[in-house]
């Protein structure tokens, strides 16, 4: 059986389902036993979802909107050549 | 639970063009419905809330001078996306150059849950893998991502913000699958280094002693 290094160098690519079906199996047998490599994975989709964060940070604002709908307008017009 | 965690959905749901019947598909109709997907990308790639907004006009314009190419393909989002991750390279040329491998280190051998299991910066807590990273809100997680290669940064973003496959990721950066696959590895281990540097850095866990 692959030892803990090893599945927690895979996880990621575990979750990703990126793994070829042997890989993946040995990392599953893995987990079945080792209470260690369970939370590592738990980890690892909590880190994923903590990069998933959104909020009015990433939100365009109605103004910036309207500027960037103006720019798009005004390269049909210019046929973007004045830029 | 933070506010509209989940509402990042899968691109590909998004990714078509409808065109009416008897009218030649306008520019505006393709990329109307994209501008608040392209403006998030920018702001997690830039950091930056204006400079985003300059990288979405960048694109825009990039892709108009494009859009005769495009009236065959079937998927705008990927070309925006291909474009965006263009223009951002020619924006921060310089810090896309750097050598990707030098910001390593010996980030490969380290791991973040151990090290959080071994350090317990929350001796109070049952839960403190997850007490760390609520440390992180939005605005921290932009920070982090900032100080990683943008090599990574990009790879890690479209990975797992809005789920692009590896080889998505190829088509849309220009390289192989392989090269993907070793960036969200390593930008994967550098992030989990940046997190905790970082945590520190800002005096959110307590400082341990160095070991020697």
């Amino acid at each position: 059986m692959i030892g803990c290094k090893e599945a927690v160098s895979r996880l990621y690519a575990y979750l990703d389902r990126h793994l070829g079906r042997v890989p993946e199996a040995e990392v599953e047998e893995h987990l079945k036993l080792c209470r260690h490599c369970c939370g590592e994975l738990e980890f690892a989709k909590q880190v994923r979802g903590a990069l998933r964060r959104h909020s009015s940070v990433h939100e365009i604002t109605p103004e910036v909107r309207t500027q960037v709908e103006a720019f798009v307008k005004d390269l049909k017009k210019d046929r973007g050549k004045r830029l | 639970m933070w506010r509209g965690e989940f509402d990042v959905m899968p691109h590909s749901e998004h990714d078509t063009t409808e065109a009416s019947p008897g009218r030649p598909i306008e520019f505006e109709d393709v990329v109307r419905p994209h501008l608040e997907y392209l403006y998030s990308l920018g702001v997690r790639l830039c950091g930056n809330r204006t400079v985003a907004q300059d990288l979405v006009q960048d694109v825009l314009l990039r892709a108009f001078r494009g859009f005769a190419r495009l009236r065959n393909r079937e998927r705008p989002r990927l070309w925006l996306t291909r474009i965006l991750t263009r223009c951002h390279h020619d924006r921060f040329r310089s810090e896309h150059e750097a050598d990707e491998t030098l910001s390593l280190n010996d980030d490969s051998r380290f791991d973040l849950f151990d090290k959080i299991t071994e350090e317990d910066p929350f001796p109070y807590s049952d839960r403190v893998h997850l007490d760390f990273l609520e440390l992180f809100d939005d605005v921290r997680i932009i920070e982090v991502l900032r100080r990683l290669h943008p090599a990574y940064r990009t790879a890690l973003i479209l990975a797992y913000v809005y789920g692009y496959k590896a080889r998505e990721i190829a088509e849309i950066t220009g390289t192989s699958v392989g090269t993907v696959l070793a960036r969200l590895f390593r930008g994967r281990k550098q992030l989990e280094r940046e997190l905790w540097e970082y945590a520190q850095g800002q005096n959110l866990i307590a400082r341990q002693e160095v070991q020697v």
